[in-house]
């Protein structure tokens, strides 16, 4: 940090008291702001900052936030880690957390897909890690086909880094495959929508259709999943020397927290840590800027799920407590939200008949005329609390959208 | 979705084909064959509906097909596959009805651009000519249809940067009201002619437009069909056409 030129320097100091002051008047953590205001000072800060560090990219559809808290946990043994732990995921987020942490000698940043190159050319992140790729917020993310061939470009770009890659899922095996080493992690996939054609030629996939075996390969031409490192089978993990571990320690539910604990051992063990001793830290994780913590609300055991997408919403309904346990959802659709509902289209919402299902959010009409269509009963209601009042003492989940759940966080109280 | 004649009733089942959900469905574009199927249901016709991987023949025997959504080289091989395949065509010269969001809309016509904005050789099933704009439409769009087609006022949302200009042939499906729609200046959204329409409304379209998803079906099964409840569908139009059309 003091090796920073002095304009540098200034630009950290400066970004800190505009996160200060964003944060004494109540608008967030204040970490977009303090790197918004860095980087206008010095815009090669992002540069200066990484440098002399090693550092991890986390980048996915889903389970980035997670997965980098995880990592982050887990490379507590190396010493202090600086990461972007509340999802401010571009460039700004990852100054702040650089600045914030100028004896960290290890970073842990969760990255925005479209940013990857960005922040790879800048960087030159020792380490990235890519998970899942699906459709996500057509109105304002980037087409995936499109981003993964632009991970391509920069994998190759940056032959330093090496990447930890799931190989389950076609699209990403793509987007890794220019990189010149990669630990291929079998982590999984369950939404296979987006993966029904080969990435490289356009032919058709055959895919084996089960949880257990994810192996694919194209008809047309060569392009085949690489032979992984790691392999998670249900709760079992086997590391690339063929131990194997059970992840029973996990604190956090659901397969998908699997696929993301798997990626997160592979990453610590590039950096000598190992899986004996990363599970435990993992296992300290419990909840992630609010997914999956309970709420306590007049005798009502509320757990808050995250989906933003078609995939996600695959995984929120795999940690529900089983029917008839009541679910409340909620649907928002503004600018962080995406302001099309469409996805909802995408989901196949019968696995929830036979439980009592509510329903709100600002587009609380998009999701009842989904729901109807797919023959479950609901009742629609015009506030989460009308919903929590409702349902007998005891436990609710409830699965909102990204402003939606922040609502419905901010109302219960933000534990972390 | 019984294909059990048993059951049909005075009516074979409705065979809809959803043209590559592998290739060409990027955002809910399932809605329509869900809001089909059901819309025959609630009337008694029975529905059998195909997910026609792009791998598989084209079946030339299907009363509606739907094509949804894609990025570039998803469109650029759907519409290379239905080229070779032929049995899109089959169906249309036979009367069968087709209804295309987006990506498939453009692949339609005589062409469409390519991942470089190049011209590509689309189906010309359409008398329409695509091409890529300056700037992405995204949004949501309204418009006034075609009063020959009886259909009320349309909604939805639109995520494109095509532009399309309409032939001789064939007819603009709406004038815009709000939104952008073919985006070629004479303020038109989608197109049809005989019993081909497409728009650019994209993934669920029929699902805020029930008269749309009517019209298809009226089409399919050559009849007027008994008016039912749009129920929460029907709300959620007027709230959509409300949000919009008073948001200044």
């Amino acid at each position: 940090m003091s090796d920073l030129p002095l304009r540098s320097q200034l630009a950290v100091a400066l970004g800190r008291t505009a996160a200060k002051m964003s944060r004494l008047a109540g608008k967030g953590d204040g970490s977009v702001i303090g790197g918004k205001v860095g980087l206008k000072l010095d815009p090669e800060l992002l540069t200066r900052l990484a440098k002399d560090r090693k550092l991890v990219l986390v980048s996915a559809t889903n389970g980035k936030t997670t997965t980098t808290r995880l990592i982050t946990s887990a490379m507590t043994p190396l010493g202090e880690v600086a990461t972007n732990a509340f999802g401010a995921n571009m460039p700004t987020g990852h100054v702040s957390a650089l600045a914030s942490a100028p004896g960290a000698r290890y970073g842990v940043l969760e990255c925005d897909e479209k940013y990857v190159p960005m922040v790879l050319r800048e960087t030159g992140a020792n380490v990235v890690a890519l998970m899942n790729l699906s459709r996500d917020q057509m109105d304002r993310a980037a087409e995936i086909w499109l981003l993964a061939g632009k991970w391509r470009k920069a994998l190759e770009a940056s032959p330093q880094s090496h990447v930890i890659a799931n190989c389950d899922d076609p699209l990403v095996t793509w987007g890794a495959s220019t990189a010149r080493s990669v630990t291929w992690v079998a982590a999984g996939q369950h939404w296979r929508e987006d993966s029904w054609c080969c990435p490289e030629c356009g032919g058709p996939l055959d895919r084996q259709d089960t949880d257990e075996d994810s192996d694919w390969r194209c008809r047309q031409c060569h392009f085949a999943r690489p032979r992984p490192d790691w392999v998670l089978k249900g709760d079992q993990v086997t590391a690339p020397d063929g131990r194997m571990f059970p992840l029973t320690q996990l604190a956090l539910p659901g397969r998908a927290n699997k696929s993301n604990a798997v990626i997160a051992l592979a990453v610590v063990a590039q950096f000598g840590v190992p899986p004996e001793q990363a599970l435990p830290l993992l296992g300290e994780v419990r909840s992630v800027a609010g997914r999956y913590t309970t709420v306590e609300h007049e005798n009502r055991h509320i757990r808050l799920l995250l989906s933003k997408n078609p995939a996600g919403w695959l995984e929120a309904f795999d940690v529900l407590e089983p029917a008839p346990g009541p679910v409340a959802l909620s649907i928002n659709a503004q600018g962080p939200d995406g302001r099309d509902t469409s996805w909802l289209w995408d989901v196949d919402y019968r696995i929830l008949r036979g439980r009592p299902v509510w329903v709100t959010g600002e587009r609380r009409v998009d999701l009842a005329a989904r729901l109807e269509a797919a023959e479950v009963p609901f009742t629609i209601v015009d506030d989460i609390e009308q919903a929590v009042m409702a349902v007998p003492p005891g436990k609710l989940d409830v699965i909102a959208n990204y402003t939606a759940f922040q609502n419905i966080r901010t109302r219960y109280g933000r534990v972390v | 979705m019984s294909s059990d004649p048993t059951n049909a009733g005075p009516h074979r089942p409705l065979k809809i084909v959803w043209i590559y959900p592998d290739l060409l469905s990027t955002y809910g574009d399932q809605g329509n064959t869900i809001v089909l199927e059901r819309r025959a249901a609630l009337r008694g016709i029975p529905t059998e509906t195909v997910h026609l991987r792009s791998d598989e023949p084209v079946p030339p025997d299907g009363d509606v097909y739907l094509l949804g959504g894609g990025e570039d080289r998803p469109q650029i091989l759907a519409a290379q596959r239905l080229r070779n395949d032929g049995g899109l065509h089959a169906a249309v010269q036979r009367g069968a009805v087709v209804f295309a969001v987006c990506a498939g809309y453009q692949i339609l016509g005589h062409e469409f651009g390519g991942e470089e904005g190049q011209p590509l050789p689309g189906l010309g099933l359409l008398d329409i000519r695509s091409g890529r704009g300056e700037q992405r439409a995204v949004g949501e769009v309204v418009g006034d249809v075609a009063t020959e087609l009886n259909v009320p006022r349309i909604t939805g949302f639109e995520n494109h940067q095509g532009v399309t200009h309409i032939g001789p042939n064939a007819w603009p499906l709406a004038r815009v009201v709000a939104g952008v729609g073919n985006g070629g200046g004479d303020g038109t959204e989608g197109a049809y002619s005989g019993r081909i329409l497409g728009t650019y409304m994209h993934g669920p379209a029929l699902v805020r437009n029930p008269g749309l998803a009517d019209l298809l079906l009226r089409w399919a099964v050559g009849a007027e069909l008994q008016p039912i409840d749009d129920s929460w569908a029907g709300r959620l139009r007027e709230e959509r056409l409300n949000a919009v059309l008073t948001s200044g």
